[in-house]
């Protein structure tokens, strides 16, 4: 069974969700690169972001 | 006035919908017919791979629906076409949830049915042409 952290989880969640949406979204292949990083570079920010205002809600 | 759109070489002929179908069935099957290895193997790729993932993290395959929630997780889980047909079969994922993982494992197979669900309608969009 596999475990990874948290954190693993969300990067590779990440990683996939971003590839497709890039190859879905855009017409050309370079567009296709820059949104699909631009949809990871998003859900880790937002991911890190919104742990960190729980974090200092919890606090 | 608005241009109709370019049709591709691979959407003269055929069953319009089969892209659709096949991409549905088995993830990148789709972009296969109409040619576009590099893109029907990234996204096969993504969906077998979330799909895996998930499976390995002891995920819950839906196999009825009691409530709301477990109708919609049942629908993300139908997106995977076969796999979640050849996965049910094999005895495959989890019947309850009983570790964080195995939420996160869910949610992955639920994903992987949604996102390839967008793959197969892309494949459609390329085969009607309203997409190069």
């Amino acid at each position: 069974m596999l475990h990874p952290s948290h954190f693993a989880a969300l990067a590779l969640f990440a990683l996939f969700a971003s590839v497709v949406f890039g190859i879905t979204q855009r017409d050309t292949p370079p567009r296709m690169v820059r949104y699909g990083i631009y949809c990871f570079v998003l859900f880790l920010g937002s991911a890190v972001v919104l742990s960190w205002l729980m974090f200092l809600i919890a606090r | 006035m608005a241009s109709e759109p370019k049709k591709n070489a691979a959407a003269e002929n055929g069953f319009v919908y089969l892209p659709l179908i096949a991409g549905w069935l088995v993830p990148g099957a789709g972009h296969f017919l109409l040619r576009k290895w590099g893109r029907g193997a990234l996204l096969a790729a993504s969906v077998f791979g979330m799909f895996a993932l998930g499976i390995a993290m002891q995920g819950k395959l839906y196999s009825s629906a009691h409530d709301v929630l477990d109708l919609l997780g049942l629908a993300g889980d139908l997106g995977n076409g076969l796999l979640f047909v050849l996965s049910r079969m094999m005895g495959l994922g989890a019947d309850q949830v009983q570790v964080t993982t195995a939420d996160y494992g869910t949610r992955f197979i639920v994903v992987s049915g949604l996102l390839n669900v967008i793959a197969a309608v892309d494949a459609h969009n390329l085969r009607t042409g309203r997409k190069s």
